[in-house]
């Protein structure tokens, strides 16, 4: 962190090169960091701060015919108390997330691993391979796993052939099942990389000292491995929580009317119900609820993490 | 036991596995080119006969050109945009002492893990209230924030990666900034911003949820397809259409992480 230090004095020493304006960033690392950053700042403040305080305020309006009433009321506040079918879509939203996110998280895990202490050539290879499908279109993989689980689909229509099932199984499409299975695929990609980065730090010589002490593969993996790879546990389960809960692709595609998520009631009232301060106080309500999950969460695991190591 | 090498052997088990977890990862996407080239409407098996019908038939829907047209126009516009200034911010990221660097590196990266709604009817909330319609424009702007965390996180490693003494030597010699950034940190971390390109681009091309609630009357290809998804009728070339931008996606995201490559073997053996 020295170095730039005397980058910028000996700058200072060549002042006629550079004009009054370069000259004061340049006197500052911190101004010249943060000129650099300029762009990215505003574009993500007019894009998530603005919007983001302007959907707050909104969430306060209420919706007249095809106007907005700009008197603040928490009508629609009381509203999402009130009426059943929000809390239960909300809790339903974060059941169906938690299971995606468990399911995930337990069935990478091992893949993690794998990779970060079994694969020594091609590892490279290995993480493209792994992480490849995350970065195609989310659409797409999620309209493929119609095509397997549909009532005339690939698992149907293949075991109807093979004479195992008269008619389709009728509980693959159209459920929340469907939908847990669906978000647990698109996103295993990104639960690999945060849990394969914690476990590929881990110092290997801790294992050769636990083995020397006498521990078995069983004790040593649950003494020193699983606790010094549970950062990359916790934040590959809160990458894949926070986004599935709000997720609505999905569950319009698979979910049927038993898999709705507060996302598809989010977007119609953007849509068909055409509420959109209804709309923007659901949000606020998924993202406050999502936040507090999360920092429950991370207050949890902390605490465990403590008292194990 | 005591031999080091214990933690290398070969664990069967694990390995099936691995293998068994790649299938699974990639069979259900491999479904979507299998059924486009089965010659029936429905998509079930047995398959009824290879044909490229269905490929023809697209080549011929001005729909679908246009929407092809326009996710094009989107992906350039937003790959080059969130690059560009992706650059500097992962340049400020890795070189400088900012005070509160943390949270505003968490703030930057916030798109990866809020949810895609909230940030589309956020967008949609702010540009309806400026009385700004609806176009492609907004949908590049949605991308655009989708896309910087992606661009920052892929070169932040390629600034690791290189010696900053280097720019020093660069000053010292007598280059001013501009320069300096030309001549050396350009060329250097060069392979970071054509991955940083291909797989913004990528992300853009593919993505549906901003696009959702930001597009106008010119659809995305994404759009395009969401909206053929109620026509069973429609359901094979629907197919074609989607194996043709998964085998565009795969390939350019491949290309743009094995440009990248040394970039993550350095980042992951640096830490």
């Amino acid at each position: 962190m020295s170095a730039p230090t005397t980058h910028a004095s000996a700058n200072a020493a060549d002042l006629p090169r550079t004009g009054r304006f370069g000259r004061i960033l340049q006197r500052s690392e911190t101004m010249r960091g943060l000129s650099l950053l300029t762009p990215t700042l505003v574009i993500m403040t007019i894009g998530i701060l603005v919007p983001f305080g302007i959907l707050i305020t909104m969430s306060f309006w209420t919706q007249v015919g095809f106007g907005f009433d700009t008197a603040i009321t928490t009508a629609n506040y009381e509203a999402a108390g009130e009426r059943p079918i929000y809390g239960a879509l909300l809790k339903r939203s974060l059941y169906m997330s938690g299971m995606a996110t468990v399911a995930t998280v337990l069935l990478s895990y091992p893949m993690a691993y794998f990779v970060a202490f079994h694969v020594h050539r091609n590892k490279m290879m290995w993480i493209v391979l792994m992480t490849l499908p995350f970065w195609t279109s989310y659409l797409l993989r999620v309209f493929s796993w119609k095509v397997v689980l549909g009532y005339e689909g690939v698992i149907n229509s293949a075991l109807i052939n093979l004479g195992l099932i008269e008619a389709p199984l009728e509980f693959l499409l159209y459920s929340q099942s469907a939908v847990v299975i669906t978000l647990a695929h698109a996103w295993a990609a990104f639960a690999i990389l945060p849990m394969y980065v914690s476990l590929e730090k881990i110092d290997k010589s801790l294992l050769e000292a636990a083995t020397d002490l006498g521990d078995g593969p069983v004790a040593r993996f649950l003494r020193i491995t699983l606790p010094l790879s549970l950062p990359g546990v916790i934040s590959a389960s809160l990458l894949i929580f926070i986004p599935t809960t709000g997720d609505y692709i999905t569950p319009a595609l698979l979910g049927g009317p038993d898999g709705q998520m507060i996302g598809n009631l989010i977007q119609k009232q953007f849509g068909a119900i055409n509420n959109w301060p209804m709309g923007a106080t659901l949000s606020i309500i998924l993202m406050l609820s999502i936040g507090a999950i999360a920092l429950g969460f991370m207050t949890i695991t902390n605490f465990v993490r403590k008292r194990i190591s | 036991m005591s031999d080091p090498s214990y933690i290398k052997r070969p664990n069967r088990p694990l390995q099936v596995y691995a293998a068994i977890f790649l299938i699974v990862l990639y069979v259900p996407v491999l479904f979507l080119p299998l059924f486009s080239f089965n010659d029936s409407i429905y998509v079930k098996f047995p398959l009824q006969g290879f044909t490229f019908q269905w490929y023809f038939e697209l080549m011929e829907r001005e729909p679908v050109l246009a929407a092809l047209r326009n996710s094009i126009q989107v992906g350039i516009a937003t790959s080059v945009f969130s690059t560009g200034i992706g650059i500097f911010a992962a340049k400020a990221i890795t070189r400088y002492h900012i005070p509160g660097k943390g949270p505003i590196v968490g703030f930057i990266m916030l798109p990866l893990v809020v949810p895609g709604i909230i940030f589309g009817v956020a967008l949609l909330v702010l540009l309806s209230n400026l009385g700004i319609p609806l176009s492609l424009y907004t949908v590049t702007i949605g991308h655009v924030i989708v896309c910087l965390p992606f661009a920052i996180a892929t070169m932040i490693p390629r600034f690791e990666g290189f010696d900053a003494s280097v720019e020093e030597a660069s000053a010292d010699l007598g280059e001013n900034a501009w320069w300096t950034f030309w001549r050396v940190t350009f060329p250097m971390v060069f392979p970071g911003i054509l991955a940083s390109l291909l797989l913004t681009f990528t992300v853009s091309f593919d993505e549906f949820i901003m696009a959702f609630f930001l597009t106008g009357t010119d659809p995305t290809l994404p759009m395009y397809i969401w909206s053929q998804l109620r026509f069973p009728q429609e359901f094979p070339s629907v197919l074609a259409l989607a194996s043709i931008i998964l085998v565009v996606s795969f390939a350019l995201v491949f290309l743009g992480q094995w440009i990248n490559r040394d970039a993550h073997a350095a980042a992951s053996k640096g830490e």
